[in-house]
């Protein structure tokens, strides 16, 4: 595996029964950056990005995560190795019976061995990084709105610095301004956490263009176009076309 | 109308789909198992869901209790008084709530309260990605949900069913000797004459085990839940019919079992 890729995925496929899901993908993805993969609904998107977690085991080839192999490593190990990960779910995924706080907090208390004291300020820190105020840190999920529902499950993802951290559609279901506003949070994030590997699961074109270094084009199952974001705006594949056009 | 190929191939998936489904049931319990002993161990957690599953359970015990002693009491007073042995009303409930009523009925009613909440909570969690949230975070679901619920129901069905043989035989002696006039010493002395602590033992090691699998059957098909709300409400369901069920069949094993041992 390059030094430079922090995943390398070659020949993957993915059958549940006699449907093809994923069909022999490859690309890797290049340590920092921020790899933004688009697809109409039902290309693989979400599948691709369970196996990337190692979630969901292919039917043949292989994930190579940080020079891994995803294949090689025993369920324990995995579970372990998935701490190197981050992710923002589609709707922020916060364990609803915990406050914005202890929702960032739940992994610093799992897996660091800091003091009450320190968590407290390390969550503070994380919150007021992405945005939340104090007067919402006690507030349950539900009385908190759906963007910053968004900042808290960010906040959540960067608890134990990820090297690699996995944006599942974030913006979906947002009005335009909070999409905005998620866009610019995840770019903030990139920046400030420099070395760390962003790869964002999108319909969202625009902001994909606006805020990526590499965007991937999915297309039943397969990679049809993997282009640095510049070289992707002018792509001559019908497919890409199609979905830029539009 | 259905052709006898049909049928047979109806039959056939029913049966796969059971062992299929009886498969990943035990897989879940070895899972189950496996993390049991592992640290870290969640005091607070098994604590929390202790209340949850015994102490918020007492009142609906209480009552079902001293109705059901009450209402076995009366039923008896009037069969024993035809032959004319009223006085032995009262170990005759006190030996059927700690045999069979209290642990049985104490089963029953975690399954349709507990053991529906565990999967209603861990199915939503389920369809929100928490339990996916979990997973990403390297926590395994079963380790942080499953293992203090299934503990919590083991130890708490047990003190549930000692508060239900409790509420069952004051009802009884409430029915008995106040309004079936039955002598109070002769009563309480019939009760210790006929009653044995093996009796108390058999109906306390059956709960052990019946708030072991309901526990295990809420939690496992909280996780089973697939398609949003309507997914919740099917495993809901699926939970607390397969818990009852469950408790029945069990009690019958284990009744023939523990009548030998003890």
């Amino acid at each position: 595996m390059s030094d430079e890729n922090a995943i390398e995925i070659s020949g993957l496929t993915k059958m549940f029964g006699k449907q093809t899901v994923l069909d022999s993908l490859s690309f890797d993805v290049k340590k920092g950056s921020i790899t933004t993969i688009l697809g109409f609904s039902g290309a693989g998107k979400s599948t691709l990005l369970k196996h990337i977690l190692g979630l969901v085991r292919p039917t043949k080839g292989s994930i190579s995560v940080l020079g891994r192999d995803l294949a090689k490593l025993k369920p324990v190990e995995l579970m372990a190795f998935r701490r190197n990960f981050g992710m923002l779910f589609q709707y922020a995924a916060l364990f609803d019976y915990m406050s914005a706080f202890d929702n960032v907090a739940f992994p610093i208390r799992e897996f660091l061995k800091d003091s009450e004291q320190m968590v407290e300020q390390k969550v503070k820190d994380l919150l007021e990084s992405v945005g939340i105020t104090e007067m919402s840190f006690y507030k349950l999920p539900s009385e908190l709105s759906g963007g910053m529902r968004k900042r808290v499950g960010l906040a959540r993802a960067l608890a134990l610095s990820p090297s690699i951290m996995l944006y599942d559609e974030p913006t979906t279901g947002l009005d335009p301004i909070t999409t905005n506003m998620v866009n610019e949070l995840i770019a903030d994030t990139a920046h400030k956490n420099k070395g760390m590997t962003s790869i964002i699961i999108s319909h969202d074109v625009k902001a994909s263009l606006k805020i990526s270094d590499y965007v991937a084009f999915l297309d039943k199952g397969k990679i049809v176009e993997y282009l640095p974001v510049h070289e992707f705006e002018k792509s001559s594949n019908p497919y890409v076309r199609k979905f830029l056009d539009l | 109308m259905m052709n006898a190929r049909e049928s047979v191939e109806q039959v056939g998936e029913f049966v796969l789909s059971s062992v299929d489904g009886l498969g990943r049931f035990f897989n879940f319990l070895l899972e189950f198992f496996y993390w049991l002993l592992k640290p870290p161990y969640r005091i607070r957690n098994i604590f929390a869901e202790i209340y949850f599953v015994g102490n918020k359970s007492v009142f609906i015990i209480f009552l079902a209790g001293s109705f059901t002693g009450m209402v076995v009491a009366y039923q008896t007073y009037f069969g024993f008084q035809l032959i004319n042995v009223d006085s032995l009303v009262g170990p005759v409930v006190a030996l059927s709530l700690a045999k069979e009523l209290a642990p049985v009925l104490s089963g029953l009613i975690v399954a349709g309260r507990a053991g529906a909440a565990m999967a209603a909570q861990i199915g939503t969690m389920k369809v929100t990605e928490q339990v996916d949230a979990l997973e990403v975070m390297g926590i395994s679901p079963v380790h942080y949900l499953a293992v203090p619920k299934i503990i919590a129901g083991t130890i708490a069905l047990p003190l549930l069913t000692i508060l239900f043989q409790f509420v069952g035989n004051v009802g009884s002696w409430v029915v008995g000797t106040k309004v079936f006039v039955i002598d109070e010493a002769l009563y309480l002395s019939k009760v210790s004459e006929f009653m044995y602590m093996e009796d108390i033992y058999q109906g306390v090691i059956k709960s052990f085990f019946f708030g072991f699998i309901v526990a295990s059957i809420g939690t496992y098909f909280g996780f089973q839940v697939k398609n949003g709300a309507e997914g919740v409400g099917q495993g809901t369901n699926l939970a607390v019919v397969w818990g009852m069920i469950t408790v029945l069949v069990l009690d019958y094993f284990l009744t023939s079992a523990l009548v030998r041992i003890l």
